[in-house]
């Protein structure tokens, strides 16, 4: 086994003539929640779709737990994508069965718990929740797999702060030292305290990638402040 | 809610203060089981890992101790806590000193200032 759950080397991705992401390294090791930090259009959501298979890279190559990107990694990789993809005229509770059936590693009394947590009723159909509402859901039936790697593709951007806290609180308490979470946003200062470590991406390479308190204790400054500098526009 | 962290300092070592005052101010007290990790990390709204090195910090000054099934807890050594927090004191009362010498004020003046409020809590 791997010392790191997550190795990308050597790659890009382009469209057309624009690379999205360009020639991008890295390994990332198991039990880290780790930001992947960068302005709009830097390559984060590239890079978590190549990491679940959506995209194919136009080279070089990504592992995860030891193997190339397919049916193996899809077992233990779990995605929260941009937009929800949950279809209206289901509840959340036929939503659960529905992943019970789809993934070996879904545990339904740790959806039901979060749902009760959140005061959501399994039974309502998705069409009759707000936006906000239903992106807890996704969340919720997300962080509901005992994965290896949970990939989260804004998970904060949409919601009011108390639900941004309520997430972070999920992230927080399911936390299993086998397993990574990668979260993508520009919401820097929320999420700043939760992560072990950082990584900026800009124009699809890879910047920085640092433990969170390096990089206070190197610059005296927040993982905010420095992205500011980095990335002043 | 969650703790609040300057950005400016590591968050492990606001950590580490924050549950050394917690102790030295009696909120935990000598012999209380702490939190565990995951409920402190949640409660404080910080990374897990960071919350275990803060407290393995703590246990390598003597502050907590492990036990293998209950989980961490205050030292009973109540002579270290009052070591320590007079080390917290003395810290404090040193950045004070400095803040006061940069407005320009002497020792003398200093410590008028300070007879002067406590004759006024006195009242």
């Amino acid at each position: 086994m791997s010392d790191f759950l997550l190795e990308a080397k050597g790659v890009s991705k382009f469209y057309g003539a624009n690379a999205a992401l360009n020639n991008f390294n890295i390994s990332i090791p198991r039990g880290k929640l780790v930001g992947l930090l960068g302005p709009n259009g830097s390559g984060k959501s590239t890079f978590i779709k190549l990491c679940n298979g959506l995209l194919q890279p136009s080279s070089g190559g990504i592992m995860i737990d030891g193997n190339p990107i397919g049916v193996e990694t899809k077992k233990v990789v779990s995605y929260l994508p941009e937009r929800t993809y949950l279809d209206n005229a289901m509840s959340p509770a036929e939503y659960i069965t529905y992943f019970s059936d789809f993934y070996e590693d879904f545990v339904p009394k740790k959806a039901y718990d979060m749902l009760a947590n959140l005061r959501i009723n399994p039974a309502q159909k998705l069409k009759t929740m707000s936006k906000g509402t239903k992106e807890k859901v996704q969340l919720i039936l997300v962080m509901s797999r005992n994965a290896k790697l949970y990939l989260l593709d804004e998970p904060i951007g949409g919601v009011d702060p108390a639900a941004r806290d309520y997430i972070l609180n999920t992230i927080i308490s399911n936390y299993n030292p086998e397993a990574t979470v990668i979260i993508s946003t520009h919401l820097i200062t929320d999420i700043e305290p939760v992560l072990d470590e950082a990584i900026f991406i800009k124009e699809g390479q890879l910047v920085l990638y640092m433990p969170v308190d390096e990089i206070r204790q190197r610059e005296g400054k927040s993982v905010d402040a420095l992205f500011r500098e980095v990335f002043r526009c | 809610m969650a703790w609040d962290f300057e950005s400016d300092r590591p968050i492990y070592t606001q950590l580490l203060e924050k549950i050394q005052l917690m102790i030295i101010s009696g909120k935990f007290k000598p012999g209380d089981r702490l939190p565990s990790v995951r409920d402190l990390s949640s409660e404080a709204a910080v990374n897990p890992n960071t919350m275990q090195r803060a407290l393995q910090e703590l246990e390598r000054q003597g502050l907590v101790y492990s036990q293998r099934t209950s989980g961490r807890m205050v030292t009973q050594d109540t002579e270290l806590i009052k070591s320590v927090k007079e080390k917290v004191a003395i810290n404090h009362v040193k950045s004070f000193l400095e803040t006061m010498n940069e407005l320009g004020f002497e020792q003398q003046e200093i410590q008028g200032i300070i007879t002067l409020l406590s004759d006024m809590g006195d009242e």
